[in-house]
């Protein structure tokens, strides 16, 4: 295939078109009652390219792309399942996607059903007793779940919990999250094996801690043992946990949150419940609570009335507040609640165990080329330090550009930091054992180039369209835009 | 055990144990505590067949009453081309992550410089970043720009005039993250400039947030504001319509500091709220105080010209509790969608949207007025959405509008309808609305 690579704006020539709209026919001329100091000075220096053009041009840009679609995406933390099809279409229903948010509850009944089934299935499979469906994304559903750690402590006049406790493993959202939410972060040691280090929590529980945001199982990939333990001592200090959700892909059809003590969780839809990434968004986080939190949730809130139809509430003299203009990314709803409804109440407890199953297998078959620092059954995913064979001077970071000449997407690297190589595998569910078995050639194949051959290694990746980009060189002077390109 | 998403054939399984050396996949649990081990039943029906589970959204949908809308405050229905789902749903766009490794993601990086560089374009400022979650927590973040660009000042200014729901957000934000919020009154259907001068003059001002169209969709003047903000060593954000851009005088133009909106009025659907776009542009000297993604160009070893994410130092995943923001994602598939409004409309389209709303809107409101039974509210300039008081029965109003299939202006105080026209309505639409709103009357 032809090789290209303009700009939007390179192909643009003054007078095409793209669009077309109707004529018009108001007989009015609304723009000349506006007064020439409120217009702006010189037209915008935007493309104009016809319909075809724009057509050909982000088909091009598509073909420059990887997706889930494209390839296995082993991304730890990231749960790169697959996305089905199926969601895309409902969730385009014109039946939905012409509806104004501020339309009357009466006109709007379907749209909040399925809201509502949607904050009840997730409930179900959390064991948490309440639902919002308003937070964006993870990390939105994070800080709004603080928000409701601090409103909680606030209305019971417990102002000096200010405190969160964040093991030293966690998501960099985490500490963010707390700091944007007012609170601050104190760091609890983990283990060898990144499990919480119950001797150095103990002395943190003080009465200024708000709570602690664990995720589970950890950012190893193991399962927190002492997690009721944990959550003991940290409710008998007054504080309350948060549960990160990120990792709940494993947990489906084994455990549930809220029965592992968690008060406040969020869960990444685009994660667990299969929508899509979309290049980096739109997400969705919900967040649940435990019974005596649920007032607390920022509004507006959908609920259901003793007539059997549904309502929204935009106050309450508890509630945090709001967090979005309207109801959150319904449309990612729409695709989570398919995946739901897809699998129902038996499937979707394999999806879990099968996960964790994909995830042992693919550490067993390279722990003897990959140095595997902790021992045992892992979850969803686990964490390989770089090579067993350290001499070659390969990094964690050329494997994972060698494994793009192969046609697979990279792990996550360099994280979580307790190593020095860290390589985070995630494979999800959706994977069949003839992929996971290519994967594991192509990282076996890897780790004996990078014996025999590690300049080819160090070089890689040298068949994708760009190679080695000087990103150092973007920081230092950033254009980031086409006219700063040009000037 | 295998369905349609999960592979899996008893064989594989057996086959997986005996490489894992375990007996069965409950073993793989062995370390989770029995008390917490879930062996309950989840509160969800029987897994559905497709067939089955188009027929239950469908039968949803039916309980859903698509409207032709004449509402707005802060969701819009304008035209969107039908070139866009047809990119959107290339799966190699939708289904891709974050593009963290450049060199098989340059399609998305590609579309994000193109969305940047439009938005810097539509807004007047020099630097955007790759696209927030709404234009509400858009607003919030660009606060807490400014209070991280200020020396030592924990105070911020909004107009009342801003859209309640945006205030909303922002007031939740600032009180848990500490910021003192005061909200500046409003004066004639505008935001009050001399009380904004009244409390600038107290010196404890970090920025001041103002909308170019406001809530009750009036152009606000924003002349000699920048400087008065300046002044006080504050900074100025102003909160717009990206589509309105195209015509009114920008951010930049107004010389503001930051650009911050919802990008919703770039065709994207209704969709009960979301997925819309936040958005954040600013200057050159507050690009390092920017929340969220950036994509900037460069060249690989082989001088090829290539795109990057880029100021990665200000993320949370780098800089944890002291990043610019705890943003992880953004709405890239939302700034996909925008990308390609905008490349199709051009410069001329976007005139084009904005003169068919502006027109059809003051054809309503004249109309309105003539029939002597909706009065002015404020006789300032506005694009394609005003108010209007009415005496009228509202509540039996939207009903009878609403059997029609229709949804009137929103009642945002009793009496007071604000309606929005977009070009996608037509004069026989509007006639009939005005016909249904005074049948009452009779």
């Amino acid at each position: 295939m032809k090789e290209y690579d303009k700009l939007i704006f390179e192909i643009s020539k003054p007078g095409r078109k793209g669009y077309q709209l109707p004529a018009d026919k108001y007989g009015v001329d609304g723009m000349s009652a506006i007064p020439a100091g409120l217009m702006r000075g010189e037209a915008p220096e935007l493309p104009e390219v016809s319909e075809l053009d724009v057509v050909r041009h982000y088909t091009n840009l598509s073909n420059k792309n990887f997706g889930v679609d494209t390839g296995f995406y082993p991304l730890g933390s990231c749960t790169m399942k697959y996305n089905p099809k199926i969601n895309e279409e409902l969730a385009s229903l014109p039946a939905f996607a012409g509806l104004h948010p501020l339309q009357d509850v009466k006109s709007v009944q379907g749209a909040l059903q399925l809201y509502y089934e949607l904050q009840q299935a997730l409930s179900s499979l959390a064991g948490l007793k309440e639902f919002t469906l308003n937070p964006y994304a993870g990390a939105h559903g994070e800080l709004t779940g603080l928000m409701v750690m601090r409103q909680y402590h606030k209305l019971r006049g417990d102002d000096k919990r200010t405190k969160v406790i964040v093991p030293d493993t966690a998501h960099g959202t985490n500490p963010a999250s707390a700091m944007v939410a007012g609170l601050e972060v104190v760091e609890v040691k983990s283990r060898p094996n990144g499990s919480i280090d119950i001797e150095d929590l103990k002395p943190l529980l003080d009465d200024t801690v708000a709570g602690i945001m664990m995720t589970n199982p950890n950012t190893l990939g193991m399962f927190e043992t002492e997690i009721m333990e944990i959550a003991s001592l940290v409710h008998e200090a007054g504080g309350l946990l948060y549960y990160d959700g990120a990792n709940l892909n494993p947990m489906l059809g084994k455990v549930r949150p809220g029965d592992m003590g968690f008060d406040i969780m969020h869960i990444n839809l685009h994660k667990t419940f299969s929508t899509p990434h979309g290049g980096g968004g739109p997400g969705s986080g919900p967040v649940g609570v435990s019974e005596r939190l649920v007032d607390l949730l920022p509004t507006p809130r959908v609920v259901k009335l003793d007539d059997g139809s549904f309502d929204v509430v935009y106050n309450g003299d508890e509630s945090l507040g709001s967090v979005s203009t309207f109801f959150g990314n319904f449309g990612v709803m729409m695709k989570a609640y398919a995946y739901i409804l897809s699998l129902g109440r038996d499937n979707i407890k394999n999806v879990g165990p099968m996960a964790t199953l994909n995830a042992n297998y693919i550490k067993e078959s390279l722990r003897d080329l990959y140095k595997l620092p902790v021992e045992g059954p892992c979850k969803h995913e686990f964490v390989f330090d770089g090579l067993a064979d350290k001499s070659t001077g390969v990094t964690t970071l050329n494997v994972a550009k060698r494994l793009l000449d192969f046609g697979f997407h990279a792990p996550t690297i360099y994280f979580p930091l307790l190593f020095h190589e860290s390589l985070m595998i995630e494979p999800t569910e959706t994977e069949s054992l003839e992929t996971l078995d290519e994967f594991i050639d192509v990282m076996r194949k890897v780790a004996i180039e990078a014996r025999e051959n590690p300049e080819l290694v160090k070089e890689a990746p040298v068949t994708t369209a760009i190679s080695h980009p000087d990103e150092t060189g973007a920081a230092k002077n950033p254009i980031l835009s086409y006219k700063a390109m040009k000037a | 055990m295998s369905n349609r998403y999960i592979p899996h054939t008893d064989e594989d399984i057996r086959r997986m144990l005996d490489k894992i050396g375990v007996g069965s996949v409950d073993e793989l649990y062995s370390d989770v505590p029995e008390e917490v081990l879930f062996r309950g039943e989840y509160d969800l029906p029987e897994g559905m067949s497709e067939t089955e589970l188009r027929e239950y959204f469908t039968n949803l949908g039916k309980k859903n009453e698509q409207l032709t809308v004449f509402a707005g405050h802060g969701a819009y229905d304008h035209y969107s081309p039908s070139v866009i789902p047809h990119l959107l749903e290339r799966s190699e766009f939708y289904t891709a992550y974050t593009p963290y490794q450049p060199e098989i993601s340059q399609g998305t990086l590609q579309y994000i410089f193109e969305y940047q560089s439009m938005i810097s374009e539509l807004t007047g400022m020099e630097s955007s970043n790759a696209s927030m979650y709404d234009g509400a927590t858009a607003a919030a973040e660009s606060m807490f720009m400014m209070v991280a660009s200020a020396r030592k000042k924990n105070r911020v200014l909004v107009s009342s005039t801003l859209l309640e729901s945006v205030r909303k957000v922002i007031a939740t934000y600032m009180k848990f993250h500490g910021v003192e919020l005061t909200e500046l009154p409003e004066k004639e259907g505008e935001t009050d400039f001399t009380a904004m001068a009244e409390e600038l003059a107290k010196g404890d001002v970090a920025g001041v947030m103002v909308p170019s169209v406001n809530r009750y969709g009036i152009i606000e003047n924003l002349e000699g504001v920048a400087e008065k903000v300046h002044g006080a060593k504050a900074s100025l954000a102003i909160y717009c319509d990206p589509s309105a851009l195209a015509v009114l005088k920008t951010p930049g133009e107004w010389g503001a500091d930051i650009a911050c909106g919802d990008g919703q009025t770039l065709g994207m659907p209704l969709q009960f709220g979301g997925p819309y776009l936040g958005f954040i542009a600013c200057r050159k000297d507050m690009l390092r105080k920017m929340p969220g993604r950036v994509v900037g160009a460069t060249t690989d070893r082989n001088g090829k010209r290539c795109y990057v994410l880029t100021l990665q130092a200000r993320e949370q995943h780098i800089r944890r509790q002291k990043a610019t923001s705890n943003i992880c994602s953004n709405q890239s598939l939302m700034a996909l969608y925008a990308t390609i409004y905008v490349a199709l409309m051009g410069p001329q389209g976007l005139r084009d949207v904005n003169r068919l709303s502006c027109d059809g809107a003051h054809y309503l409101y004249d109309r309105l007025i003539e029939s002597g039974k909706f009065s002015k509210v404020y006789d300032k300039p506005f694009l394609k959405e005003f108010v209007v008081k009415t005496d009228l029965d509202t509540a039996a109003m939207a009903a009878r509008l609403r059997r029609n299939g229709m949804m009137g202006g929103v009642e945002i105080a009793p009496g007071v309808l604000e309606f929005a026209v977009t070009e996608k309505r037509t004069k026989e639409q509007i006639d009939r609305l005005i016909t249904v709103m005074l049948e009452e009357e009779k």
